[in-house]
Parts: C-alpha cells; sequence; structure tokens
C-alpha cells in the first residue's frame, strides 16, 4: 500500500526571519512580494491580528504602525538556503521526496512503518522534531495514501482539526473519524480545487470534502476533467499521482519584474531586459536545454488607466536553437528596440525563451554555422561556473549595465544572513 | 600545475616512414610550454607517490561536523576572551549538538543575540556566564523567554 507524507513549514518566510532576529520574538511579522506591494507571508501574530494574506501593504500601514507589525521585503537568498537545509533534513528520512514548493516536500514512506515503535504517526514527530532541532523551523507532517490525502492530511495537522503535535496520521483514525473530519472541511481546502472549480461543485451541491468523496467519479470527470476524477478517486485512497522526484524540464523559462521605479528610457530598459536575458539563460542551460525562440513583452502600468497605456509582446524565432547569452540577449534587444515607443511610464518588463528542447538533439540549419558551437559553449561553461562561484552577476554582459535604477524596490530587506559573509549575524559579547 | 617544461624535440625519423609521420615531420619544431601534469609520460619511472595521492585538507571539514544544521555568527565585544573568543571571531554554530552545562552557546536574550557559556545551577536556575572577569553573568529569570540558539562548536578567523 502506498503512503505519502506531506511536510510543509509553517509561516515559513516569516520563520526565517525570526530565526536570526531576537527583537522579533513574539512580534507580529508579516514578508511583502517583490518591489513591497502585497502580503505574501504573515507570522502566526500578525495572522491573529487579522493581517489578510495577499493585503497591499500601504493599506496596511496604520495597523502596523498600532500593533507594531514589523514588515521584511523577499529576502530570497535566505529563505533558498532555509528552504534547501529543509530539503537536505527530510532527505535524511526519506530518500525518495519530491519538492513541491519552497516549504513543502512530498515523502513516500512506503516501508518505512518499522522505522519507529510508534510508526509512521511517531516517524513524523521525529522529523519535526529535527526539523525544530536543527534548524528552528517549525513543520507539519500530514499522512495519508495519496498525495492528496497527505496534503488534507497536513491541511488537518497545521488546523488542529486532526492529529496532534503537528502530525495527523489519516492511517490511524477509524472510517467514523475520517467522516465526520471529513464533513468539516471545505472541498475548496482539497489540492487541486481552485475558487472556480469549487464555486461549480457548490452549484452540484458539494460542498464539502466529504460530498467530495462520495461524488461519482465518472461525473465528475464527464463534468470537470480527468484531473479533478483523478482527485476523486485520490480521496477515497486510490493513487493516482505518483512523486515526481525529478522537476520535469521546462517548456517555456520566463523572467520578468515589476521596477521600482518607473521606467521612460530606452537604454534603460535595455538593461532590464538584458539582464532578465541572463538569468533566463542560466536557467536555460542549468536545465541542459536551447532555445528555439525569443519573446520579449514591455507594457505600462494598467492600474493606472488614466495615464498613457502602451504594451507590446514581440516573438522572434531563431535561426538555430541556441543556449549562448550573447546571441540570446542580441535578439531580444532587437526585438525591444522595434517594440519601443518613447513618452509612456512603462513599469513591466519581461523575457521568455521558448521553443526549448535538449541541447543534445539540436537540427544543424544547412545555412548557418554548425549547431555545436564549442567556443561557445566553452564560454558559457566558464561564465556559469564563475557565477556559481562568485555569485550571481559576478560576471555578466555589459548589456546589463551598471547602475540598474530600475530594480527592484526591497526597502525591508533583512541581512542574508546564511549566504554572504558581510551579512553573518553578530552576537554580542557584552 | 604552475610548473612548464619543454617538450622533448621529436624523435629522429625511422627508416619505415609511412605518410602521416612525414606529414608530422614537416611541422614546424618549435619548443612549446606544457604543464608538467597533463603530458602522458610514455617510459621512465612512475612517480612513487602515486599510489598514495590523497585529496587535499580542507578546513570546512575541520570545522564543520554537520553543514546542514550549521551557521555562522561574528563577534561583537570581549567578554568571552577567557574562553579564547575575541572579537572579530567568526563562530562555527551547531544547532544539532544538544546543549549541556558547560557548552559555549548563541542565546537570543531580551532581545539580544549573545554568545556566553550556559551554566546550569541548583533549583533549575540557568546562567548565562562570561569569560571575562570585567563582565557580569546574566541570571536568567522566568520572565525571561531564553532561546538557546545553537551550540558554539568552532571558530576561525582571518588575519589579513
Amino acid at each position: 500500500m502506498t503512503v505519502f507524507a506531506l511536510v510543509d513549514a509553517n509561516n515559513f518566510y516569516a520563520s526565517c526571519e525570526k530565526l536570526f532576529d531576537p527583537r522579533l520574538a513574539g512580534k507580529p511579522v508579516v514578508v511583502l512580494s517583490n518591489n513591497d506591494g502585497c502580503v505574501v507571508a504573515r507570522s502566526a501574530e500578525a495572522k491573529a491580528l487579522g493581517v489578510p494574506m495577499g493585503a497591499p501593504w500601504h493599506q496596511l500601514r496604520d495597523l502596523a504602525r498600532r500593533e507594531g507589525i514589523a514588515a521584511f521585503s523577499s529576502n530570497y537568498p535566505l529563505y533558498a538556503c532555509m528552504s534547501n537545509r529543509l530539503v537536505e533534513v527530510l532527505g535524511q528520512f526519506c530518500p525518495r521526496l519530491e519538492v513541491y514548493s519552497i516549504d513543502e516536500s512530498f515523502l513516500d514512506l512506503e516501508g518505512f512503518a518499522l522505522q519507529d515503535p510508534e510508526g509512521l504517526t511517531g516517524y513524523g514527530r521525529k522529523i519535526r522534531r529535527r526539523v525544530r532541532d536543527w534548524l528552528g523551523l517549525h513543520v507539519c507532517v500530514g499522512i495519508g495514501p495519496t498525495k492528496t490525502l497527505a496534503k488534507l492530511a497536513n491541511h488537518c495537522a497545521k488546523k488542529g482539526l486532526a492529529g496532534a503535535d503537528g502530525v495527523c496520521d489519516f492511517a490511524v483514525m477509524t472510517d467514523g473519524e475520517l467522516t465526520s473530519l471529513y464533513h468539516q472541511i471545505s472541498a475548496g481546502e482539497v489540492w487541486g480545487v481552485g475558487r472556480k472549480i469549487a464555486a461549480r461543485l457548490e452549484d452540484m451541491g458539494i460542498k464539502t470534502v466529504r460530498e467530495l468523496h462520495d461524488a461519482d467519479p465518472d461525473t465528475i470527470r464527464a463534468r470537470f476533467s480527468v484531473v479533478l476524477e483523478r482527485t476523486v478517486r485520490e480521496l477515497r485512497g486510490v493513487s493516482c499521482l505518483n512523486l515526481e522526484e525529478m522537476a520535469p524540464a521546462k517548456q517555456q523559462i520566463m523572467s520578468s519584474r515589476s521596477f521600482g521605479q518607473y521606467v521612460y528610457e530606452l537604454a534603460e530598459l535595455r538593461e532590464a531586459v538584458g539582464s532578465y536575458m541572463g538569468k533566463a539563460a542560466e536557467k536555460l542551460r542549468a536545465q541542459h536545454s536551447v532555445a528555439g525562440a525569443v519573446q520579449v513583452h514591455i507594457r505600462t502600468n494598467p492600474f493606472k488607466p488614466k495615464e498613457p497605456q502602451y504594451q507590446r509582446t514581440a516573438t522572434v524565432p531563431l535561426p538555430s536553437p541556441t543556449a549562448d547569452t550573447r546571441e540570446l540577449t542580441a535578439w531580444a534587444l532587437r526585438l525591444l528596440d522595434d517594440m519601443y515607443k518613447p513618452g509612456f511610464a512603462y513599469q513591466k518588463a519581461g523575457v521568455m525563451l521558448c521553443e526549448l528542447r535538449p541541447q543534445s538533439v539540436v537540427q544543424g540549419c544547412l545555412f548557418s554555422a554548425p549547431a555545436v558551437d564549442e567556443q561557445s559553449e566553452a564560454l558559457m561553461r566558464a561564465l556559469d561556473a564563475i557565477n556559481a562561484k562568485w555569485g550571481r552577476g559576478t560576471l555578466r554582459s555589459s548589456a546589463e549595465g551598471i547602475t540598474k535604477t530600475w530594480q527592484m524596490r526591497r526597502g525591508n530587506l533583512s541581512p542574508a544572513y546564511t549566504t554572504s559573509w558581510e551579512d553573518v549575524p553578530c552576537v554580542r559579547a557584552i | 600545475m604552475s610548473e612548464l617544461q619543454l617538450a622533448p624535440p621529436l624523435a629522429p625519423m625511422p627508416c619505415h616512414a609511412v605518410l602521416s609521420d612525414l606529414w608530422a615531420a614537416r611541422l614546424p619544431v618549435l619548443p612549446c610550454l606544457i604543464p608538467l601534469g597533463l603530458s602522458p609520460v610514455a617510459a621512465g619511472f612512475p612517480s612513487p607517490a602515486a599510489d598514495y595521492e590523497d585529496r587535499r585538507l580542507d578546513v570546512s571539514e575541520y570545522l564543520i561536523r554537520n553543514p546542514v544544521s550549521t551557521f555562522f555568527f561574528r563577534v561583537s565585544g570581549d567578554s568571552m576572551v577567557e574562553a579564547e573568543i575575541f572579537d572579530g571571531d567568526m563562530l562555527v554554530v551547531d544547532r544539532s549538538v544538544t546543549p549541556q552545562h558547560g557548552h559555549i552557546v548563541v542565546a537570543f536574550l531580551r532581545g539580544e543575540r549573545l554568545v556566553k557559556r550556559l551554566e546550569k545551577r541548583g533549583g533549575g536556575r540557568v546562567v548565562l556566564c562570561s569569560a571575562n572577569q570585567a563582565y557580569p553573568d546574566f541570571e536568567v529569570s522566568d520572565a525571561d523567554e531564553l532561546v538557546v540558539w545553537g551550540v558554539v562548536v568552532g571558530k576561525f578567523k582571518r588575519l589579513l
């Protein structure tokens, strides 16, 4: 029988901030999205104050001042470092693991029940304790015979609906207990049931997990999709979704951001597009792919309808697929130069690499240089190696520019405590 | 790999030379620099140390026993000098070590990050002790929410 666990860190971003800053103990903490726009993470104290997820920060300033809410810009180097450590600790408990998101992993625990005298529940508690001791993070563990049920069990553990001490194992609950538990949870909480689907289900009279569990899979398939049918079967304990240990290579790679302040000049837009392409091309090479087409988009701020609006997207197919930053950047800049119109306040730009294919199966072109350019590959390998060793952006194309006035606004960024020598936290010997 | 060596000149042409040898012989025989370690040695004595090659010593391996649970902190102040912890030292803090009486620890107390010696005294009292006569010890009261963050297992510093 299959057994999965979903391990999920509580309030992950906010917990990372609290971990290194003793002044935040017991205080409400929120973490803001790119450009300090919206709340993307809340500590338990901030949740208790009723700060909603996704709330625009400027609407919360009064509440924040009154209640002493500490707000941080997203510190991705810190979160990524702690996330990698979390995955490493989980990997010590179970080698078959799927990193589902920055703070959630599925473990395939089939055959692990004998690892602990208290079975998988005890094993889950051990995982929780180790993560707390070693990393200072609190996780919840949900255990069930399918991934969908493991995710639901995790929800129950987090909300205190079932289980104890942050561990909820559906396998040790009776059918009666599960039925009454499912009755309390709305169908929208189930993995893969979004807001729209939940609304349509409700129209059919399916409001709770129990009703979704009891729904006829064939009807669900006919009315919705095979995906939702699978969800119903998974709720019934039939495992349909396997662990995805290797993330499949991406079909498209996107790199785009809103600017920290409006951008008017072509020169600055070129820098931004050059930078985004640098990042996208690095990701492209990391998955050993080449791109067959380049897309660039720019736009003004659609939320300021009184300002003059302009937006364009353009794509160019490449004569032969490549992963060379120089070539990809040159094409992107050519597209940008054609699209750019002066007199607009640009708010966002981005690049997308499309028609990705493995580097190893590139079709040569009759009229252009050989498809495999060893010099280019060697140069790009050197570029990536240097940036891996000395930090992202150490070596970059001059198209990326030096000043980067358009960069994200990150006014309340905490130090990169774990990834930069300059930012290593001080301890006082007083 | 920094040592360089002159490549040996080409051997004299054997009498049964074939076309490819003649082609090779027409190449200009210029002295060229070849990194020593990369040139295969076809004859002669192999290095007597070849079978004893080992990896180089890695200082982080020496300092860090459990990388996943290890974090660094920089010391500011001199209240721990008698424990050989000086201003500017970088501390290696391993959270997988269970804090015990006598350990030097990083602790969060009253909104401060501190480095102190952990002492457990009678009656369940906990004291964060300094290792310098000029500094007081911190008696931890019930009202304090002491967090013993991790155990200091080593330290390092660059001098230049």
